[in-house]
């Protein structure tokens, strides 16, 4: 399952799609005003693989899974999904900038799991989670709710499908972030710091679940986390990122225990002294 | 100047609340849904993406806010007819009560909008919500929530400000009122009542409105 692509993670020719690949970054560049947060980046994610991006704050981590999520507009370079071009679409044989039809075609292969969860508050646990597959896939409404059922049994909260978010714990609304996420059933999994916003005792829920659905489906995942034992457990890759480039990537296992660049053991050893 | 009892109850009281109710509580209703649902097309028009569009809104809204609505019920008054449209004068009150304080709830709306947080609005870009949906299920439900006390607030405002439909020839209560004291030369008990009625229906108004707010968590 861990590809180890031959230089920078990048090994399809520029400005092509890889069918073998579930995302490709090509040179993305991406500023805010002056500031550039991904030069040029390269790397590519196969189906089915869970990567975990590790790095400083502002390291351009979050940055990656926003630009996948089309939160963000991309700068320069391009970005495949799927084997198609996320922020272009195809004109006559040339790649134009995607209009926001095309881009709402392409949303649905990926689910986001925010930070601070982005539950609606006005709708209850199950409209958060049938909602999106109605109104976005146009779902029957009874298919809809009856796999929004299923999906939230799966997270562990089929008696909560009646609650407002505001009358769950933290780690119940994050697990139906998850659920709401799933329910449009995508192709990728962008987690961005799921377990940031958590009181600790919280933390293990969320983290169980994700774990379940990582090993269980056969869902790509990018990740985005400072839990350095979850990335152990899902990941079969980790990058480490800093300026906005990968510093390095390989195995969890040598990452963490042997990396080799002196940017990932000073990052390691920072974060592991906070715990 | 001595109250005569007899003069406030049995004859200006009936009268007055009669032209309270057809009139005054009329017209602050109707125009008060103008209001709201003129305000907040006035609002997603002026956010408008499309500046032929956003630009002329907000061009329209600052007018309107800066003139008074005295003036802006006389020119409906007087100019409408003379190009063409006919219509009654507790209509056009409506109209002018509507148009102007809905350039008031529009701001109230915008800040409702603005007010919802960012994530709200990503969460239901990245559920890929069609437009409609992103509004009519995520973004207004909650934007309304928000600033219902302050909508509430411009609808106590317009009910004080229906006196002014007077200038247009729409007898409402204080009409009334300066026409039976007129008549009968006891202003103290017609004006005395007319304050009175319009206290006892906005004081409860406003207590009611300053509940919702705590209620809302304001």
């Amino acid at each position: 399952m861990v590809t180890e692509p031959t230089t920078n993670g990048n090994t399809t020719g520029k400005g092509q799609s890889a069918p073998d690949k579930m995302v490709r970054f090509d040179k993305v560049v991406k500023r805010f005003g002056d500031l550039v947060v991904l030069r040029e980046l390269d790397f590519e994610v196969a189906p089915a693989e869970h990567v975990t991006l590790i790095g400083p704050s502002g390291s351009g981590k979050t940055t990656i899974l926003r630009l996948l999520m089309t939160l963000e507009k991309i700068n320069d370079g391009y970005i495949w999904v799927d084997g198609e071009p996320l922020w272009h679409m195809d004109q006559g044989g040339k790649l134009v900038p995607a209009n926001e039809k095309y881009l709402r075609r392409m949303r649905p292969k990926m689910g986001m799991v925010f930070q601070q969860f982005n539950l609606f508050p006005n709708m209850k646990v199950l409209r958060n989670v049938t909602e999106a597959p109605i109104y976005s896939l146009g779902m029957s409404k009874d298919e809809a709710v009856q796999r929004g059922r299923e999906i939230l049994e799966l997270v562990g909260l089929s008696d909560k499908v009646d609650s407002y978010p505001s009358q769950l714990s933290g780690g119940q609304q994050q697990r139906v972030a998850i659920a709401r996420a799933l329910a449009m059933n995508p192709k990728i999994l962008l987690l961005d710091e799921v377990t940031s916003a958590l009181d600790p005792e919280l933390v293990a829920e969320v983290l169980n679940v994700l774990r379940d659905i990582a090993h269980t489906t056969e869902i790509t995942i990018l990740c985005v986390t400072h839990e350095m034992q979850f990335a152990k457990d899902i990941s079969h890759r980790v990058m480490m990122f800093d300026h906005g480039q990968i510093v390095e990537y390989g195995p969890p296992e040598k990452i963490f225990s042997d990396p080799e660049h002196d940017r990932t053991k000073s990052f390691l050893r920072a974060v592991l002294e906070a715990r | 100047m001595i109250w005569d009892w007899n003069f406030a109850l049995n004859e200006a009281l009936p009268q007055m609340l009669g032209a309270f109710l057809k009139v005054t509580l009329l017209a602050t209703i109707l125009g008060s849904v103008v209001a709201m649902v003129l305000g907040l097309i006035l609002a997603l028009l002026r956010r408008s993406r499309i500046q032929l569009i956003s630009r002329p809104t907000g061009w329209f809204i600052e007018f309107v806010r800066s003139t008074p609505l005295l003036v802006q019920l006389l020119f409906l008054f007087l100019v409408l007819p003379r190009v063409g449209i006919t219509l009654p004068a507790f209509t056009i009150g409506i109209i002018g009560l509507g148009v102007h304080y809905a350039t008031y709830t529009s701001e109230v709306y915008r800040a409702g909008i603005d007010g919802v947080p960012k994530g709200q609005w990503e969460a239901a870009t990245a559920l890929s919500l069609p437009p409609r949906r992103k509004w009519q299920d995520v973004i207004l439900p909650q934007a309304i929530r928000n600033v219902l006390p302050a909508l509430g607030n411009y609808v106590i405002s317009m009910f004080k400000e229906t006196p002014y439909l007077l200038a247009i020839t729409v007898l409402d209560m204080v009409a009334i009122a300066k026409n039976i004291g007129s008549l009968n030369f006891k202003y103290l008990e017609t004006f005395t009542i007319a304050g009175l009625i319009f206290l006892a229906a906005s004081y409860p108004a406003a207590v009611l409105m300053r509940k919702l707010e705590i209620r809302l968590g304001h």
